[in-house]
């Protein structure tokens, strides 16, 4: 099984214009809606790392299996078996240690992306929030739920928001102000710390454009935190089964510049006061 | 090739079986009667759970609820996902096949339980036909195939008890299957045949029924815990009432992760039994592939929570799920290769079981790598719970299994039937139902990552489009379905007679006549030592066109 | 099959005489279902153990379970399975009423199990649907007291069998009673487990 040296040279250059094909690919086709929070780019460069590794695999094996059929066919009138080829060690060792190198490569990669999200920190509680707590519960955090950007600037406060989810609606409640809202405001660039939790069933907080998700279980309030980079009005979607109005448990996330969130802050803020 | 060829006896055997179609539909004992019984009674869930599929791409043809109520929708889904996974794709890959072939391969004149093996066949239609009629009394289970709790025990009680009734019925009809897979593979043996000898699904079976005895009792026990929440008013998984609505997702994933295996391991070992035949070449890595097998029943069961990446999961679990998850990969990686290598300087037939096979390859490879994604957590808190979600286990669930039920039955068919199916329309079926599949299923995974979620009658109008092309595709397989139907049928009774070994193929089921006594040999078994001993006298002459019965006249 | 393999094959034609009997594999069989059993209880244990450590129960809900009632059940299913090794001991000995004899006294120690069962349930300071500790006692502890009254009328049946003069249990045929031994011997082991997880941790 020796390969003579042209056809060596030619699975070379296949495999070569595999990788930079694969690669062009899932750097330049992209299947994803606007990244709008900093966890989207980070989650961008992963998927475009995942994108090109399955597009090198895949069209690889595809090819492989195209190839074999129509080189390998049986031609009309002709009679016997193919090669009594059972095993080859040398090639089994190479395509067990090469997933497995692609594996560890993707896993400590994605360990990474994972933890420039934020997985990895530990859980921050507002201070304020534990006037709404039972003493004794226990808090559960999505990914994220440290604060992403590291408290360089002296606008990293994170704005809090107490989120509600129920059949089948999300309720947004802003402590500083007492405002509550159907839409979730918030302004461009500052972190915003969610506390959410459910009063019913199963439901999930999904921004797609955030590329951010949280079950929320009741029983389990959860922390979930984000950091919105660029203004617009994006869906927030329930992701988990929730009962016959599922596909219809949806709201917005308005992401605004600092000074037209304050205009909104300041003209709810004194609503919620005269009404309640 | 070590094979030991019986003389032909023509002594009848007596016993008390029924014969004659009618033994179709009595309590039987025989294996091949059971494994039939299995494949048809699926295949007719298979086109209920196809006509429920059916509806609910029509429902997505417009992004508002129009075509059926909202209830009825999240009915629909959720019989659609239970019928499809309990009462066709294990049955048949299982049950089915495993029935049919298991005692042959193992050179056995049946399994080790014949009477337990037709109480669990038989367990199966009532379940479904409960499972059915839930929709008609009462409306049926509305919490999807998964059941989480506290929606499935705030839904209308009589239908969700029905679906748990129905699923513990199934759950034990699958593990004395498991049972008997077990004890037939382990025990049963032809002397002289070693465990390194038998054809690779029977290692698929004994891993996939460790599997199945291991996990399904977990899945009935959280099931009957669940009936007590809704019954009873306890507090296992309602929050509400003290209870961890997540202990239930650890236990229910717990079985239904492994149950992923529990569709697609059979699925491998039928695919490696086909390849080489139509290839005319040994099954490459026979070892490795066994090793494969073990280690991916291992990994099978370490893997569970990465279904539950945005349940509020600690950090080092999250990562431990992902290692371990990404990590089955390899296993799963190494078959793939092999089955390329197996294709690889063979002399192949381009058959619709051959097409069939390859078309699981390239679904399934796509499937896989949608799946190492998955694993990954940072990517799956993204597209969890999503179109994305939906189009990758499709592609594992019907681009792998269904596509290898498909290939099975083109491959076994004349040895059921001792006639051979029509390959032109066999082609033609390939066709729609690879291009049907990926019109329908490739655009969903565009759909879950823009933001369609999973189970929703409603969503975003400007997905209009691409679910209209899904539904397009859905329509094409749901096409495809009639050429095969027609195909099956007609071939049964005008088909081409198929002589005992249509494929010149060496494992134990062709060493017989088609279709097979019911003992399966008149004589003493054959041993068969080197099942895919292809190529070994490249000699000799083979003929493959199925319509003439050049090898064996005798039947 | 080609000619030219089948006069091949035809010199290593090999016929045991094993072959053709159906192997008695049941006990193997009943051993795997136990596996399958076992690992319900799996299942519950280790959804008890998460709320134990996940769901504290609100300091006023604490209940202390009694030791004494269950340490004698402990006492009783193990000495159970012992008389039960006699009874099958006196079997292959070919000693029917002493077999007998052991067996009436191993389902008299199982219904014993299961009245001194209700005794506890009885007097405990809480029900089915108090709170996530107390449903999932009486889930393990009513389960494992279904496979106790399902292994006891199993023991009634051999009994009842092993009486009738040439009857279906006899020195040659001990696969029911072996078959029984097996189940409460797996039902003694779990109880072991259960008193370990429920009553001593």
């Amino acid at each position: 099984m020796v390969l003579p040296k042209s056809s060596a040279l030619i699975i070379l250059l296949i495999v070569i214009g595999l990788v930079i094909g694969g690669t062009w690919i899932g750097q330049n086709i992209n299947l994803l809606p606007i990244d709008a929070s900093t966890n989207a780019s980070v989650y961008d460069e992963l998927f475009k790392v995942l994108f090109s590794i399955g597009a090198i695999l895949f069209f690889g094996i595809t090819g492989l299996v195209i190839y074999s059929l129509i080189r390998f066919r049986k031609k009309p009138g002709e009679l016997g078996d193919g090669l009594p080829i059972a095993d080859n060690l040398p090639l089994e060792v190479f395509w067990t240690a090469v997933p497995t190198i692609v594996i560890l490569f993707v896993g400590l990669y994605s360990y990474d992306i994972y933890d420039r999200m934020g997985g990895m920190q530990k859980l921050q509680i507002n201070q304020h929030d534990h006037s709404a707590m039972v003493s004794e519960q226990k808090i559960w955090g999505g990914i994220g739920t440290g604060s992403i950007e590291p408290t360089t600037q002296n606008k990293a406060t994170s704005l809090p928001v107490e989120v509600t989810a129920l059949q089948f609606a999300f309720l947004f409640h802003y402590p500083k102000g007492d405002i509550l809202s159907g839409e979730l405001h918030v302004p461009v660039g500052q972190p915003v710390s969610m506390r959410l939790e459910s009063k019913d069933v199963i439901h999930a907080f999904w921004v797609p454009q955030f590329r951010i998700k949280q079950d929320i279980i009741p029983g389990q309030p959860t922390m979930l935190n984000f950091t919105p980079t660029k203004p617009g009005r994006y869906p927030i979607i329930c992701a988990e089964l929730c009962g016959p109005y599922h596909g219809g448990m949806r709201s917005s996330v308005i992401v605004e510049e600092p000074n037209k969130y304050q205009e909104w802050f300041n003209s709810n803020s004194k609503e919620s006061l005269t009404e309640s | 090739m070590t094979i030991s060829i019986p003389e032909k006896t023509n002594s009848p055997i007596g016993n008390l079986q029924p014969k004659g179609w009618f033994r179709y539909f009595s309590f039987s004992l025989d294996h091949k009667v059971i494994g039939l019984q299995y494949l048809v009674c699926g295949f007719i869930f298979y086109l209920i759970g196809g006509a429920l599929a059916s509806a609910i791409r029509i429902e997505l043809t417009s992004p508002i609820s129009d075509f059926v109520p909202r209830d009825v929708y999240n009915q629909i889904l959720t019989l659609h996902g239970t019928i499809m996974i309990f009462l066709w794709i294990v049955p048949v890959v299982n049950g089915a096949f495993g029935n049919y072939l298991i005692p042959f391969y193992v050179g056995a004149r049946d399994m080790a339980f014949p009477r337990l093996n037709a109480i669990a066949f038989w367990m199966i239609p009532p379940a479904g036909l409960l499972l059915i009629s839930s929709y008609f009394i009462n409306g049926s289970a509305q919490s999807g195939w998964t059941a989480y709790p506290p929606l499935s025990i705030t839904t209308p009680a009589a239908g969700q008890l029905i679906w748990i009734l129905s699923v513990l019925l199934l759950g034990g009809s699958s593990i004395f299957g498991g049972v008997n897979f077990i004890a037939t593979i382990l025990k049963l043996r032809r002397p002289g045949l070693k465990l390194m000898q038998m054809p690779m699904y029977c290692w698929a079976m004994l891993g996939t029924s460790i599997l199945i005895v291991l996990s399904t009792p977990v899945l009935a026990g959280t099931l009957i815990l669940l009936s007590f929440d809704i019954v009873a008013h306890t507090g296992f998984f309602n929050p509400s009432l003290g209870g961890n609505a997540v202990v239930y997702q650890h236990l229910f994933w717990f079985y239904s992760h492994p149950a992923v295996y529990i569709m697609v391991l059979p699925a491998f070992g039928l695919v490696s039994e086909i390849l080489p035949v139509h290839s005319r070449k040994p099954l490459f890595g026979y070892s490795t592939m066994v090793y494969s097998i073990m280690t991916i029943v291992v990994l099978g069961f370490l893997v569970w929570a990465h279904h539950m990446f945005t349940s509020g999961t600690p950090p080092w679990m999250r990562l431990f799920f992902t290692i371990a998850t990404s990590f089955i990969a390899v296993p799963t990686g190494i078959k793939f290769f092999n089955w390329v290598a197996t294709l690889w300087g063979g002399k192949i037939t381009l058959n619709s079981a051959m097409l069939f096979s390859c078309g699981f390859i390239v679904n399934f490879v796509f499937g896989g790598i949608t799946g190492v994604a998955l694993a990954q957590v940072p990517f799956d808190i993204h597209v969890h719970d999503t179109y994305f979600v939906v189009a990758h286990f499709h592609y594992i669930v019907y681009g792998g299994s269904v596509f290898v039920i498909f290939s099975s039955i083109y491959h076994w068919y004349p040895k059921f039937t001792g006639r051979m199916l029509n390959e032109n329309l066999g082609r033609f079926h390939f066709a729609l139902t690879f291009i049907g599949f990926n019109l329908c299923f490739a655009p969903q995974h565009w759909l879950g990552l823009n933001g369609m979620p999973r189970r929703v009658a409603e969503y975003d109008p400007q997905f209009q489009f691409v679910n209209q092309l899904s539904s397009i595709g859905a329509l094409i397989m749901a096409i495809s379905t009639l050429p095969f139907l027609w195909n099956a049928i007609h071939s049964a009774f005008k088909g081409s007679i198929a002589g005992d070994n249509p494929w010149a193929a060496l494992t134990p089921e062709w060493l017989t006549s088609s279709p097979p006594p019911v003992e399966n040999w008149d004589g003493p078994a054959p041993l068969v030592t080197k099942p895919y001993g292809y190529g070994v006298q490249t000699k000799e002459a083979e003929t493959q066109s199925g319509n003439e019965p050049a090898i064996n006249g005798d039947n | 099959m080609t000619t030219l393999e089948q006069s091949q094959q035809k010199s290593e034609v090999t016929h045991s005489p094993l072959e053709e009997e159906h192997r008695d594999v049941r006990m193997f069989g009943l051993a795997t279902f136990l596996i399958a059993d076992g690992m319900t209880f799996a299942g519950f244990f280790a959804a008890y153990l998460t709320y134990k450590a996940v769901n504290p129960l609100l300091p006023d809900a604490i209940y202390e379970v009694e030791l004494p009632l269950p340490t004698l059940n402990t006492v009783l299913l193990l000495i159970s399975s012992a008389t039960f090794h006699r009874a099958g001991k006196a079997l292959h000995n070919n000693q029917a009423t002493k077999c007998q004899r052991w067996l009436l006294i191993t389902a008299g120690l199982g219904l014993a199990f299961l009245a001194s069962q209700m005794v506890e349930y009885f007097t405990l300071p809480f029900g089915l649907t108090d709170n996530v500790f107390a449903s999932t006692f009486y889930a393990l502890t009513g389960f494992h007291g279904l496979h106790v009254t399902l292994g006891t009328i199993m023991i009634l049946i051999v009994w009842w069998q092993s009486r009738s003069p040439g009857g279906r249990i006899t020195s040659q045929n001990t696969f029911p009673l072996e078959a029984a031994e097996l189940f409460w011997h797996f039902v003694d082991g779990i109880w072991v487990v259960l008193f370990i997880i429920l009553y001593l941790l």
